[in-house]
C-alpha cells in the first residue's frame, strides 16, 4: 500500500491533477487519465520514474455501457485499462482511460512498447476502439470478414442469437480472398536487387506448429528475413464466456485456456475471485492446490520437452516423456477424477478432500521420475547435436524479454531470477523451499535448461506438500464458497437459503475489480475480473503468457533459418488456446 | 563350388532384397516401439508381420495421383529412378562365393556411381511437385548427397588400396584374414556416416525433415509413387548396410554357418543400427551438416587415404 501512494503522489507532483485515483479490491494502484495524456503518461512510467514500470503487462478495454456499480469512475462508454509491472518495485499499475462512443479512438503506445502492437489490434478487433498511428491496424482474432466488434455488449454470444449460417458461393470466394497472403500490407517486399523472395506458408496445418497457428516465412533461399505470425484458429470466445458462466460454472472453462495446464488455470481464476469475494482458503486447500499446480507443471513440462526433442528430429524423447506424463496423470485421476482438465478448484478451496492413500502415488512418483530426468539429460541435453541446435538460436537480452512482456521459464532463461511464486507467493507458497532456476542468453538451450531443472524443483515442492500436509478444511468456511459448504443447512434458515442460492443460482460477487495473476506453467497467467454485482463476470479478462511469447517470434528469428524457427517455437513453450483464448 | 545360373541371381537378389526391404519396414516399427516402450503394429497376423502386406494392399488400392500443378513426366519419373538406381546397386555385391549377378572388375565404381545418380530422384521430386517445401526438401537433398558423396568414395580408396581391386569379390577374397575394420576403421566410420546420408535417414533426413518440411521431396506423392520412394529408402539401408559387410566385415567369410548365413547376419546387424540410429539422434541444421562434411569427414578421408597409400608403398618396400 505503501508503494501504491507513492506512485500516485508521483505521478501527481509531475502531471498535475490530469489523473484520478480509483480503488480496486485487489489494491493495485488504479490511475485514469484522458486519452491524449496516455502516450506521455505511459512513457514517464516506462522510463522517467525512479524504478519504472518497465513492462507492459496488458492492455484491454471494458465495454461499460451496461455497468451499474461505477462508484467514483469517471464517465465513459468504454476504458482502456493499461496494466503496466515494474521488477523494480515488484509491483502492477494500472492506468485506464475513458472514451466515449462517438470518438472511439486513442493514439497508439507501439512506439513505447513493441509489444503493444498485438494487443492494439486485439482491442481493436474485439471492441473496435481505433488506436491512431498503430503499423497495422487489423483484426487479429477474428477473420477479416467478421461483422461486428464480438466483445461489446451488444455483440450475441451465442450462435443461436446470430441466425442461420450460411455459405453461399459469393460469400465463399469472399472468405477465400480474405485468406490470401499479401506481403505488401504487411510492409514485406517480394523483391531486393532482382532478387525474388519465397513466402513460405507454415501453417494452420503444420507437425512443427504443435496447432493451429500459421505463420508466414519472407525466406531468402532457407534464411529467413521476416515472419508474420497469424492468430486466432484457435479462437473459442472464452472472454465472453465469462459474461455469461456464472462465477462457478466459469471453472471448467479455464481449464482449456492452457489445455496442458489443466488446474493452473483454475487457480490464476480463481485467484481473482477470492480477491473478489474476500475469501481466504484453508491451510489444507492452499497445499492441496500447490501440490496438483506443481504436478501440472511438470505434466506440461514434459510434453514441452518431448515435442522440443522432435521438433529437433529426436524421435524417441517424445514417447518417454508422455509415458512420465500419463503416471503424473494416473495421480491426477486419482485424486480428480479427470486427467488433462479435471476441473477441480472450487471457490473457497478445492472440490473435494484427498482420496485414501494419496501418499503413496505421490511417494512412488517423486521415487520415479528424478531418474528419469537423468536419462533425458544425457539423451537430450548433452547431445551435441542436440546442442548444436538450440545454443546460440533465438536468443534474448533481459531488456528486450521485458519490453516484450516476456515472463516465466522464457524470462528466467534471460537471466533475471524472477518467480511470481517468489516474488508475490500466493497460496502459501512462501512456506515452500525451493530455487529459482536460470539461464544466461535467453537463448532456446538456456529455455530448455531452465524448464527441465524446474520439473526438478516442482517435485521438490510436491515433497514438501506431501510431508507436510495441513489438517482441517480442504475449503473455506464463507457464504460464497461454491458449493457451499453442507452442514448447517438443516439448522437455521439463513444458511438453508444461502445453501439454495449459491447451488441454483450461483455466488453473487461483490461490484469491483481484480487481477489475479500466478506463475503458471508458461509464465504470468492473469485474471482480470471486473464484478458488476452479479451471479457472472462483467469482464473477464485473460492475460496469457503465450500471447506476448508469440507476438517475439520475429524478433527472434530473423536472420535465421528455417529450421531455427523450429527450434525457437519448441523452445517457447506455448499452447495455441492459451494464444488466442 | 558351381555357380548357379545367373538368372537365378538375379530373380533371387531381387526377390529376397524387395522382400527384406518391405520386411524392414516392419522390423523397424518394431525395433523402434521396443526402444520407446510402446508395442508397434502387433494386430494384424503373427506379431503384426502381416502389417506390411496390409500397407501394400493399402497403397495399392490408393488412387494414383498426380497433382494438377505438377511437371507429370518429371513427377512419375523421380520415385522410379530411387528404386532402379538402388536394384542396380545389387547386381555388383557379393552375397556369396558364386551368388552375385555380376562381379564386374569395377564394381565399387558401379556402386558409387548408382548411388550418385539416385539423387536425380529427389531433385526431380522435389522440383516437379511444384510445391515449396518440397523444392527446399529437394535443395537440400542434393547439396547433402553431391558433398557426402565425394567422402564416400574417398572414404573407401583406403580398402581399394589394400585390396588392390574395385572388385567386390576380391575385396571379400582379400578379408579372409583380417577384417578390413581393423586396418581401415576410419574409412569404416567415415562410410557408415555417408552412407546414413546417402540413405536420408535420420540423423541426415533433412530432405524429409518431417517437423520442419513436412515430408519435404515427396510431399506430393502419395499411392504407390510413395511408395516406391518408401520401399527405396529401406533398399538403399539394406544395400548400405550390405555395403559395410562386404568392404569391412569380411563379408561372407565366418566360422561354421555357411557363407550366406554370414553375410545375412553381418548385414542385418547394421541394419539394425541403422535403426537404433534412428531412435536415438536429433538432426542438425542444413548448414552444420554440410560444415561437418567438408571441414570435417573430407579432410580426414583425406589423411585416411594418405596414410594408408604411405603404409602400404612402406610395406611393400
Amino acid at each position: 500500500m505503501i508503494a501504491a501512494l507513492s506512485v500516485t503522489d508521483e505521478i501527481q507532483d509531475r502531471f498535475g491533477n490530469i489523473v484520478s485515483a480509483q480503488t480496486t479490491r485487489d489494491h493495485i494502484p488504479t490511475l485514469w487519465t484522458s486519452r491524449d495524456r496516455i502516450p506521455e503518461l505511459l512513457r514517464f512510467l516506462k522510463e522517467d520514474i525512479g524504478q519504472p514500470y518497465r513492462m507492459l503487462y496488458d492492455l484491454t478495454a471494458i465495454d461499460e455501457r451496461m455497468r451499474t456499480h461505477r462508484d467514483g469512475q469517471p464517465a465513459s462508454d468504454y476504458t482502456v485499462v493499461y496494466q503496466l509491472f515494474s521488477f523494480d518495485r515488484n509491483s502492477y499499475i494500472r492506468i485506464k482511460t475513458g472514451l466515449t462512443e462517438d470518438r472511439l479512438s486513442l493514439p497508439t503506445v507501439t512506439r513505447i512498447w513493441p509489444n503493444a502492437n498485438w494487443y492494439e489490434r486485439e482491442v481493436w478487433d474485439m471492441f473496435g476502439i481505433v488506436f491512431d498511428g498503430h503499423p497495422h491496424l487489423e483484426r487479429i482474432l477474428m477473420p477479416k470478414t467478421w461483422n461486428g466488434h464480438p466483445l461489446r455488449k451488444d455483440h450475441p454470444a451465442r450462435a443461436t442469437e446470430m441466425g442461420p449460417y450460411e455459405l453461399p458461393e459469393w460469400k465463399e470466394s469472399a472468405e477465400q480472398e480474405a485468406l490470401r497472403f499479401r506481403p505488401e500490407e504487411w510492409g514485406l517486399t517480394r523483391t531486393r536487387d532482382e532478387e525474388d523472395f519465397m513466402f513460405l506458408n507454415v501453417g494452420p496445418q503444420h507437425p512443427g506448429t504443435h496447432g493451429v497457428i500459421r505463420i508466414v516465412l519472407q525466406l531468402n533461399g532457407e534464411e529467413i528475413l521476416d515472419a508474420v505470425p497469424e492468430i486466432g484458429f484457435h479462437h473459442r470466445g472464452a472472454e465472453k464466456m465469462g459474461e455469461r458462466q456464472t462465477w462457478h460454472t466459469y471453472i471448467p472453462y479455464t481449464d482449456r485456456v492452457d489445455y496442458l495446464a489443466g488446474v493452473t488455470n483454475n487457480l490464476a481464476y480463481l485467484t481473482a475471485v477470492e480477491t473478489l469475494a474476500g475469501i481466504h482458503v484453508p491451510p489444507r486447500g492452499q497445499t492441496i492446490r500447490v501440490m496438483l499446480t506443481e504436478l501440472f507443471r511438470i505434466i506440461n513440462h514434459l510434453v514441452w520437452y518431448g515435442t522440443f526433442a522432435q521438433d529437433l528430429g529426436q524421435l524417441s524423447p517424445v514417447f518417454y516423456t508422455f509415458n512420465d506424463r500419463e503416471r503424473a496423470f494416473a495421480i491426477i485421476e486419482a485424486v480428480c477424477g479427470a486427467r488433462m482438465h479435471p476441473n477441480w478448484f472450487r471457490i473457497g478451496g478445492v472440490s473435494d478432500d484427498l482420496p485414501k492413500g494419496w501418499d503413496r502415488l505421490i511417494r512412488d512418483f517423486l521415487n520415479y521420475l528424478p531418474k528419469r530426468l537423468d536419462e533425458y539429460d544425457t539423451e537430450v541435453m548433452q547431445n551435441s547435436i542436440f546442442q548444436g541446435r538450440t545454443k546460440g538460436i533465438g536468443g534474448l537480452t533481459v531488456e528486450e524479454a521485458i519490453d516484450w512482456g516476456v515472463t516465466g521459464p522464457n524470462l528466467r532463461a534471460c537471466g533475471l531470477a524472477w518467480d511470481f511464486r517468489k516474488k508475490q507467493p500466493y497460496s502459501g507458497y512462501e512456506q515452500f523451499d525451493f530455487d529459482i532456476p536460470m539461464g544466461r542468453t535467453g537463448d532456446c538451450y538456456d529455455r530448455a535448461v531452465v524448464r527441465v531443472e524446474e520439473m526438478r524443483q516442482s517435485l521438490r515442492i510436491i515433497e514438501q506438500c506431501m510431508n507436510n500436509m495441513p489438517g482441517g478444511p480442504h475449503k473455506a468456511e464463507h457464504h460464497l464458497t461454491t458449493p457451499p459448504l453442507k452442514p448447517r443447512t438443516m439448522h437455521d434458515i439463513e444458511t438453508l437459503i444461502t445453501h439454495f442460492l449459491g447451488v441454483s443460482w450461483g455466488p453473487v460477487l461483490p461490484p469491483g475489480e481484480a487481477l489475479g495473476a500466478i506463475e503458471a506453467t508458461k509464465g504470468n497467467n492473469g485474471y482480470y475480473l471486473v464484478s458488476d454485482g452479479a451471479t457472472y463476470s462483467y469482464r473477464t479478462r485473460i492475460r496469457t503468457p503465450s500471447f506476448p511469447h508469440m507476438q517475439t517470434l520475429p524478433f527472434l528469428c530473423r536472420g535465421l533459418m528455417v529450421p531455427d524457427l523450429l527450434a525457437i517455437l519448441g523452445s517457447l513453450d506455448f499452447v495455441l488456446a492459451d494464444i488466442d483464448r | 563350388m558351381t555357380s548357379p545360373h545367373p538368372i537365378w541371381s538375379v530373380l533371387g537378389i531381387l526377390i529376397v532384397a524387395l522382400t527384406i526391404a518391405a520386411g524392414l519396414i516392419w522390423v523397424e516399427r518394431r525395433l523402434l516401439a521396443l526402444w520407446q516402450d510402446r508395442y508397434g503394429p502387433n494386430r494384424v497376423g503373427p506379431f503384426g508381420l502381416l502389417q506390411v502386406l496390409a500397407d501394400t494392399i493399402k497403397i495399392l488400392a490408393k488412387e494414383d495421383w498426380v497433382p494438377p500443378f505438377a511437371d507429370k513426366p518429371v513427377f512419375v519419373l523421380a520415385p522410379a529412378i530411387v528404386l532402379i538406381t538402388v536394384l542396380m546397386s545389387f547386381a555388383v555385391i557379393p552375397v556369396a562365393p558364386g551368388i552375385i549377378v555380376s562381379d564386374l572388375n569395377i564394381g565399387l565404381l558401379f556402386f558409387l556411381g548408382m548411388s550418385s545418380l539416385g539423387v536425380y530422384s529427389i531433385v526431380l521430386a522435389g522440383w516437379s511437385s511444384d510445391n515449396k517445401y518440397a523444392l527446399l526438401g529437394g535443395m537440400r537433398g542434393a547439396a547433402q548427397m553431391l558433398s557426402y558423396e565425394v567422402f564416400m568414395g574417398l572414404s573407401l580408396m583406403g580398402v581399394v588400396a589394400l585390396a588392390g581391386s574395385f572388385s567386390l569379390v576380391q575385396i571379400v577374397e582379400a578379408q579372409r584374414n583380417l577384417w578390413y575394420v581393423v586396418p581401415q576403421f576410419a574409412g569404416f566410420v567415415l562410410f557408415v556416416i555417408a552412407g546414413l546420408a546417402e540413405t536420408r535417414r535420420l540423423p541426415f533426413d533433412l530432405a524429409e525433415a518431417e517437423s520442419e518440411l513436412i515430408a519435404g521431396f515427396h510431399a506430393e506423392y502419395s499411392g504407390m509413387k510413395f511408395g516406391l520412394f518408401f520401399v527405396g529408402e529401406y533398399l538403399g539401408v539394406t544395400l548400405i548396410s550390405a555395403m559395410i559387410t562386404v568392404l569391412f566385415f569380411g563379408g561372407w567369410h565366418g566360422p561354421v554357418l555357411p557363407p550366406l548365413v554370414w553375410f545375412l547376419i553381418k548385414t542385418f546387424f547394421f541394419i539394425a543400427f541403422f535403426v537404433l540410429m534412428r531412435a536415438a539422434l536429433p538432426r542438425p541444421r542444413f548448414d552444420q551438416l554440410m560444415a561437418f562434411g567438408w571441414k570435417v569427414m573430407l579432410p580426414i578421408a583425406l589423411l585416411n587415404v594418405l596414410v594408408t597409400g604411405a603404409v602400404k608403398l612402406a610395406w611393400s618396400r
